[in-house]
């Protein structure tokens, strides 16, 4: 497995990579990126500003909306998020088949290692837990005989920005009612260091797959990104965002 | 075998309330209890086509439904387009999951189910048929022949349960 670590590579730019590495090369990828800049937010491939989002105040902040090629749900991503992506041949893993909850259980095992100081590491429906909080947001694209799964750990967070967020339609049921900041914490309570934790990921992926670290340079030589390939990630623009509310004005 | 041969020919005949039908329906085998019908074939990314004169009705089967979970969105073809066999047509999401499927057949996308635009749970609730996803004018009937039966695609689901 290629071991790619960058640190604040921006996070559309990152997107565009990931797609590229899933659908056109064969290897097995590991992107680990310390943080994003500027803050962003991602929706997942179905999402809908206007449902998600507080698109006014998002476009008074000028605060960029991308819609990313995975599934999942909404975001907000800045220099406080740690990512983390597993790109994988199927070959790669000791799974019958390639589908969402067989995988998400595989991430359980593949993370555990990384948690061992930390109480209560667990899978919770289809959300990295601590007891009943969540720390990471994870979504997966699946194609034949490939999978991807990345996810942003909440290293630290800053609640002027969950602000931007709607409550989902669809949320999960260990949730209950409660609020963003009552559901989520910060990993950065639980770990001595942003950097103590990727050597744990680094040495617990270690566990299952040979690590062989690869600069972003020759990831652009040996894996050139004028191989075609499907492009699904899109940035809304301001006249997207503006028409996804303007339904919403009218009636208003 | 013979109780085999009698839900094949009822499947022709009522043509599918399959979740509903699942006990006559689905394969005896101890291992699957996915629903498989007789009178389509089957690719082995778990895609269906049925035959309709020179069209194919193309979808997704009981067993990756019910691996993939709710379905949240369908991500349709436009009509008018080439797929080809083997290839990409569209995307299905389920919960936290983006999952291409793959075109069973070539040809021409000659319509897509609108009704999944508002309703993707149709994939699940009815796979072989409210759930249908395009239907395709056929460019080489041949495709269809080297396709699963439903023999053989019972025969891969339990393999893949082993």
């Amino acid at each position: 497995m290629k071991l790619l670590r960058l640190q604040g590579f921006p996070i559309l730019q990152q997107l565009y990579l990931e797609e590229r590495l899933l659908r056109a090369t064969t290897h097995n990828w590991c992107l680990i990126n310390q943080g994003t800049n500027p803050p962003a937010i991602i929706v997942g491939i179905s999402g809908k500003p206007e449902k998600l989002l507080d698109v006014k105040a998002v476009l008074q902040d000028n605060i960029p909306v991308i819609r990313r090629f995975s599934g999942g749900g909404t975001v907000i991503v800045d220099t406080d998020t740690v990512f983390v992506t597993l790109i994988c041949r199927r070959d790669a893993v000791t799974l019958p088949d390639l589908y969402p909850r067989p995988i998400m259980e595989w991430t359980e095992h593949l993370y555990l290692p990384a948690f061992q100081t930390v109480p209560s590491f667990h899978l919770l429906e289809h959300d990295y837990v601590l007891g009943d909080r969540k720390f990471g947001g994870n979504a997966q694209s699946i194609i034949k005989d490939r999978f991807l799964h990345h996810t942003s750990f909440l290293w630290d967070y800053q609640d002027f920005r969950m602000a931007y967020l709607k409550l989902p339609q669809r949320t999960p049921t260990y949730r209950l009612a409660r609020s963003h900041s009552d559901f989520i914490c910060r990993l950065k309570d639980y770990m001595p260091s942003r950097e103590a934790f990727t050597d744990y990921i680094v040495k617990a992926f270690e566990q299952q797959f040979r690590l062989q670290e690869i600069s972003l340079d020759e990831v652009e030589k040996t894996q050139p990104s004028s191989v075609p390939h499907i492009t699904s990630t899109q940035v809304f623009t301001t006249a997207d965002l503006q028409q996804s509310i303007m339904p919403l004005i009218v009636k208003g | 075998m013979a109780l085999r041969s009698l839900a094949g020919r009822a499947a022709v005949v009522f043509r599918l309330r399959c979740a509903t039908s699942s006990l006559v329906f689905s394969s005896h085998s101890p291992f699957s209890t996915a629903v498989v019908l007789d009178d389509l074939k089957y690719a082995k990314t778990h895609e269906w086509v049925r035959v309709e004169g020179d069209c194919g009705v193309v979808g997704i089967t009981h067993h990756a439904q019910e691996e993939l979970g709710d379905v949240v969105f369908v991500d349709l073809p436009e009509v008018g387009r080439q797929v080809a066999k083997g290839e990409s047509f569209g995307v299905v999401e389920s919960v936290k999951a983006a999952s291409d499927i793959y075109s069973p057949i070539s040809g021409e996308v000659v319509a897509v189910n609108s009704e999944l635009a508002d309703s993707p749970a149709l994939v699940n609730k009815g796979p072989f048929d409210e759930g249908w996803i395009m239907k395709v004018k056929l460019k080489d009937n041949e495709e269809v022949c080297s396709l699963l039966g439903a023999e053989k695609y019972r025969e891969l689901l339990e393999e893949s349960t082993h």
